[in-house]
């Protein structure tokens, strides 16, 4: 089980948990097992199959867009980093 | 036979026994002999006289003329030289302004600081890495803080008390009683003034030698590079996506560096877009979230000090750009979750396909 770390604009979507266990060999089954436990979660991350392009997703500290995407290997000991852009307000 | 005595000289003849060859020692503090002095003299603060004339004058027939700032500390030096089996000893008893009157040799170093300012930024100027050319470089520069708020607000605190000699400010609202809670820049009795006002009189009061410049509009495609032109590094305290592109994409074609703050209630993120040398914020998120997936603090709400946290975090990163020393967040995103006290963060790459950096942009 891979640790998934959820961003406080996503906690909504996961009963509030900042992070979560998922299961998966790759980034896609990862988000696969997530999405199964916590459909809300789909659609704030995917478009259409593929990673939305307002959400960066890291395995430990690689952006998986600079590895294999969807199908980046996730070992059992990483850490899944969900990273939306962050407006995040200084008014 | 009375006990061995020194001689007290005048400027004028203090200038002939440097003239035949006397040595010359300033028995004067570091910090004096950093202001100027004689330069054929050698320092030897009074203090260190009995454990370092040895290696300064071995030869105790040699003839020494020992001087401080009038007199004083030189006749003390001068009698323990005596006492201690030197036999040619002249003070001089007189200013060095005196010794400068006359005509006497006289180096002194380009100032870079006044007194008033070695004083006051003195705790600093002590760090080897900033000292008086880091600090003489702080003075000189110019930093633009888009946002008087929570983020603005610590970073141009703490960026004046050390002063940055220019501290610009971007914001077109007025203090409301919920900014308060986090934005320490304002003030109870200042509700409804203006963001830029309450921040200058707060920067004034603290430092008036930082030159505060009221910016009292919002960042927007028309003004965008007018503001920055004219600054070295800029705070991104913004509260919205649209400022944010905007800010990234002319700051990347003015080659400015930018360093991102972003809060969200416990969470806060931090990263340096150094343009061309690191990513800029397209890399990151190539184009604009809608609106909708940008809840600010008036929606999501912020806890006090998080802003704080974050903006003092930006403030560094613009010592060490301004400094040209350090390791910058450049390529990193720092983030902090203050629910649990946690620094953790991720790469982030310059991308080649970026719109605004990459090999096909237009910068």
């Amino acid at each position: 089980m891979s640790n998934v770390r959820i961003p406080p604009v996503l906690r909504e979507t996961v009963g509030g948990s900042r992070s979560v266990a998922a299961q998966g060999g790759t980034v896609n089954e990862v988000l696969t097992d997530l999405f199964a436990t916590y459909p809300a979660l789909r659609d704030r991350v995917t478009e259409a199959g593929e990673l939305s392009p307002f959400v960066n997703v890291y395995v430990n500290d690689r952006d998986v867009r600079y590895r294999d995407g969807l199908a980046t290997p996730v070992g059992p000991d990483d850490t899944v980093i969900l990273l939306p852009a962050m407006a995040g307000g200084a008014r | 036979m009375a006990s061995p005595t020194f001689r007290e000289v005048g400027a004028a003849e203090a200038l002939e026994l440097a003239a035949s060859g006397w040595r010359i020692v300033d028995v004067r503090e570091p910090v004096e002999w950093n202001e100027g002095h004689i330069p054929t003299a050698t320092l030897l603060p009074l203090a260190d006289v009995p454990a370092r004339i040895a290696e300064v004058a071995p030869d105790r027939d040699a003839p020494l003329l020992v001087h401080c700032a009038v007199g004083a500390r030189s006749a003390r030096a001068s009698a323990w030289l005596v006492a201690n089996g030197y036999t040619q000893v002249a003070s001089l008893r007189a200013s060095l302004l005196d010794w400068r009157r006359l005509g006497g040799a006289w180096e002194a170093p380009e100032q870079l600081l006044t007194p008033a300012q070695q004083r006051r930024y003195s705790r600093q100027v002590l760090i080897p890495e900033i000292g008086q050319v880091g600090q003489r470089k702080l003075l000189d520069s110019k930093v633009l803080l888009i946002g008087a708020g929570g983020l603005g607000s610590p970073a141009a605190l703490y960026l004046a008390a050390s002063g940055i000699g220019t501290i610009g400010l971007v914001d077109d609202d007025v203090v409301d009683e919920s900014n308060l809670q986090r934005q320490v820049l304002h003030a109870s009795d200042r509700v409804g003034m203006p963001k830029t006002e309450s921040a200058r009189m707060t920067l004034a009061a603290l430092n008036p030698e930082t030159h505060v410049v009221e910016h009292r509009e919002r960042l927007d495609a028309s003004n965008v590079e007018r503001l920055i032109s004219n600054y070295d590094v800029i705070i991104d305290g913004t509260d919205n996506f649209d400022t944010r592109y905007l800010l990234n994409d002319a700051a990347v074609k003015l080659r400015k560096p930018v360093v991102h703050g972003s809060i969200y209630r416990w969470d806060g993120q931090v990263t340096t877009f150094v343009p061309f040398e690191g990513p800029c914020y397209r890399c990151m998120y190539p184009t604009q979230p809608p609106p909708e997936l940008a809840p600010d603090c008036a929606i999501a709400g912020v806890l006090g000090v998080l802003p704080g946290i974050a903006g003092l975090l930006q403030a560094n990163e613009v010592f060490k750009l301004i400094l040209g020393t350090g390791e910058t967040l450049a390529g990193r995103l720092l983030m902090f979750d203050a629910m649990s006290t946690e620094f953790s963060e991720v790469k982030i790459w310059r991308d080649p396909a970026c719109p605004a950096c990459g090999e096909g942009s237009l910068a």
